[in-house]
C-alpha cells in the first residue's frame, strides 16, 4: 500500500533492531528501518456520510485536500496533532480507526473560522469538527467534551428563559464538570475587583443572584425550539443508525 | 459619508453580555452615543442571540433566536440594528445571510416564528450594524475631530478586532468593497476612530486572532495561551493598551491575562480597554462615566499618567 501520509506511521509501525548483520555488513539500529506492512480492512464506507449528516458536516465531500485549513488554524499553532486536513482525510477515505486516535482533541476546535476564511471550496472545516466531535459522542467513541457540556448548559437557558446570565451558566459549568469555583485566577481575578466595585462584583459572578433575567413573552418560543430540538435529535441519532435515547 | 443621518437613530441590541461581564461595555457605548447626538432604542423583549453554543445544538435554532429579534426590530418601525458585541453581531448578519440564502432556515426559521406568534422575520428588512459601524459612518473621523476635548495623544494602542467581526466572509457582503469599507482581513475601522480621537495606533499583526473564546472556560488552557499570544505581541509591538470592540473578547483578554500570571507565571501589564472607553474619555467624559473601574486590568494609573480620566 503506498504511504500517502507520513503521520499514519505509527512508531509502534517502525521495526530497528539493535543488532543486525547482513552478509557481512553491519545495518544496525537506524541503518534497519523497517515499517511493518499495513492493510486497512476495517474501512467505514458509511463515515463521509454520516458526518455529513451531521449540522456543520454538509460540505465535506467537497474537500481537495489543499490543508490551507490546517495552515491557518488557531489550535494547529499550539498542537501540531490538531490537523484538520488530515481528519477529513480520514473520513472521506472511512479510515475510522485511524480517525479514532486523536478522538480526544478534535472538541478542541475553538470556532475561530480562520479555516472557513481560508478554504477555496467552502468546506466549512469548523463545521466538520464540530459534527466529527457530535458523531464521536453519539456513537459513544468519546464522553461529552467540557465543551459540549458548556453548550448544554448554556443552550439549556437560553431555550428555557430567552436569556442568560453569565454567573449562572459559569456556575452550572463548573458544578457539571466537577470543578470547585474556588481556583486560584478566578478568586484572584474577582478579587481585584470586589475591592473596587463589591456590589457589582457579586452581581456579575451571581453569588447572590436575585434577579435571573427572563425574556418577556418568551414562554411559546421556547416550546416550539424544544419540539424542534428533539425532532432534530432524533434526527441525527437515526442517520448514524442509533436506537432513540431512552433505549441506549 | 460622515453624518450619515441614516443611522442617527437606530435600534440597539445589547444582549446578553452587556447585561453582565460586559457592562462596562454598555455603559460606554451608550455614554459616547449620547454626548454625540445619535440615539439608541433599545429592542423590546430581545433574547439571547445564542453566542457560540446553540449553534452546537442546532445552526438553525441559532438563526431562529436572531430572526425573532430581527422580526421585533422591524415591528418597531426600524430598518437598521447596532449591535456592539461582536457574537450578536455575527449571529444576526449570519441569520440575515442563511435566511436569504438556505431553504431549509427560511423553512424552520417559519415554523418557529408562527408557533412562537410573532411575525416570521424575511432577510432583506433589517440592517445589522456593528458599533464600529454606527460611530464611523455617522460621525466619522472629521467629526470626532472635532469634538475631541481631551486628545488621546500619547497613548498607544494595539486594535483587537477577533474572529466574529470578520470570518467567515461570506455573511459581511458590504466588506472588502473598497477603501471606505471595512476590511476582512486588516480591519481598521477602530483604528480610524482611535486615530482620530489621537492616540497612536501601533501595527499590530494579530488584529484578527482568536482569544479561544468559545472554550474560554471549558479549554482554559488553550484559551489562557491564545490570549498570552495575543498581549505578548501587543507589548512588543510597544502598545500601551489593547483596545476591544467585543464584550466576549474583552472578558476573555482580562480574564486569562490574570490566569496566565497565576497558572504559567506570566505577567503581562497591558491594560485592556473597550474603545468606546477611550472614545468617551475622548470627548470628555468622566473615566467614571465610561466605567473603566469595572475593567479587571485596572488601568486607572495609565490613564492618570496620560492625562485622562
Ligand atoms: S482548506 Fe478546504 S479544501 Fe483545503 S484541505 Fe481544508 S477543507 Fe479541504
Ligand atoms: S475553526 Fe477550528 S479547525 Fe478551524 S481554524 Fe479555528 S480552531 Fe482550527
Amino acid at each position: 500500500m503506498p504511504i500517502h501520509e507520513k503521520s499514519l506511521i505509527r512508531p509502534e509501525k517502525l521495526i530497528e533492531h539493535e543488532e543486525l548483520v547482513i552478509e557481512g555488513v553491519d545495518v544496525s539500529g537506524h541503518w534497519s528501518t523497517f515499517i511493518e506492512g499495513r492493510s486497512v480492512a476495517d474501512y467505514n464506507e458509511n463515515l463521509q456520510d454520516e458526518i455529513a449528516a451531521l449540522p456543520g458536516g454538509e460540505y465535506i465531500h467537497r474537500c481537495w485536500q489543499c490543508g490551507s485549513c490546517t495552515n491557518s488554524c488557531t489550535v494547529n499553532a499550539i498542537n501540531a496533532d490538531f490537523n484538520p486536513r488530515y481528519w477529513i482525510y480520514l473520513i472521506r477515505t472511512g479510515m475510522e480507526e485511524e480517525l479514532l486516535r486523536d478522538k480526544d482533541i478534535i472538541w478542541q476546535c475553538v470556532s475561530c473560522n480562520k479555516c472557513t476564511y481560508a478554504c477555496p471550496r467552502d468546506v466549512v472545516p469548523e463545521g466538520v469538527m464540530k459534527a466529527t466531535s457530535h458523531w464521536l459522542e453519539l456513537k459513544g467513541h468519546t464522553p461529552k467534551s467540557p465543551s459540549t457540556i458548556f453548550d448544554e448548559a448554556f443552550s439549556e437557558q437560553v431555550i428555557s428563559r430567552g436569556k442568560i446570565e453569565d454567573g449562572l451558566v459559569l456556575r452550572n459549568f463548573f458544578k457539571r464538570t466537577g470543578q470547585p469555583l474556588n481556583q486560584p485566577w478566578l478568586i484572584a481575578m474577582v478579587g481585584g475587583l470586589i475591592k473596587r466595585f463589591p456590589v457589582f462584583y457579586l452581581m456579575k459572578l451571581g453569588f447572590a443572584t436575585v434577579f435571573r433575567p427572563k425574556t418577556k413573552g418568551w414562554n411559546r418560543a421556547r416550546d416550539a425550539i424544544n419540539e424542534y430540538a428533539e425532532e432534530r435529535e432524533a434526527a441525527n441519532r437515526k442517520a448514524l443508525g442509533l436506537g432513540s435515547k431512552g433505549a441506549k | 459619508m460622515a453624518g450619515d443621518m441614516k443611522y442617527k437613530k437606530v435600534a440597539y441590541y445589547p444582549g446578553c453580555a452587556l447585561e453582565g461581564s460586559g457592562h462596562a461595555y454598555n455603559r460606554s457605548t451608550k455614554a459616547v452615543g449620547k454626548e454625540l447626538g445619535l440615539d439608541l432604542v433599545e429592542i423590546k423583549n430581545w433574547n439571547c442571540c445564542g453566542a457560540m453554543e446553540v449553534k452546537n445544538i442546532d445552526p438553525k435554532i441559532q438563526t431562529y433566536l436572531s430572526a425573532r429579534n430581527l422580526s421585533i426590530t422591524e415591528e418597531m418601525g426600524f430598518d437598521t440594528v447596532m449591535a456592539p458585541c461582536n457574537g450578536c453581531y455575527h449571529n444576526l448578519k449570519k441569520a440575515e445571510y442563511d435566511l436569504g440564502h438556505d431553504e431549509t432556515s427560511k423553512e424552520v426559521n417559519q415554523r418557529l416564528s408562527s408557533k412562537a406568534g410573532h411575525k416570521t422575520y424575511e432577510a432583506g428588512k433589517v440592517e445589522t450594524i456593528h458599533a464600529l459601524d454606527w460611530i464611523k459612518k455617522s460621525i466619522g473621523e472629521e467629526g470626532i475631530r472635532e469634538r475631541v476635548k481631551n486628545s488621546l495623544q500619547g497613548i498607544k494602542v494595539a486594535n483587537y478586532y477577533g474572529c466574529m467581526y470578520t470570518r467567515p466572509r461570506h455573511i459581511f457582503p458590504e466588506k472588502d468593497q473598497g477603501a471606505d469599507s471595512e476590511s476582512t482581513s486588516k480591519p481598521h475601522y477602530m483604528d480610524d476612530i482611535l486615530a482620530a480621537a489621537g492616540a497612536e495606533n501601533v501595527d499590530f499583526p494579530l488584529k484578527t486572532a482568536c482569544c479561544g473564546g468559545a472554550h474560554t472556560l471549558s479549554d482554559s488552557d488553550t484559551s489562557t495561551k491564545l490570549v498570552l499570544n495575543i498581549l505578548t505581541a501587543a507589548e512588543a509591538c510597544g502598545a500601551d493598551v489593547v483596545a476591544t470592540e467585543c464584550p466576549t473578547c474583552h472578558t476573555g483578554l482580562e480574564m486569562h491575562q490574570i490566569r496566565a500570571e497565576k497558572v504559567l507565571g506570566r505577567k503581562t501589564n497591558i491594560k485592556i480597554l473597550y474603545f468606546t472607553q477611550l472614545l468617551g474619555m475622548a470627548l470628555g467624559l468622566s473615566a467614571k462615566k465610561v466605567g473603566v473601574h469595572e475593567n479587571f486590568s485596572d488601568p486607572r494609573s495609565l490613564l492618570k499618567e496620560k492625562g485622562l480620566g
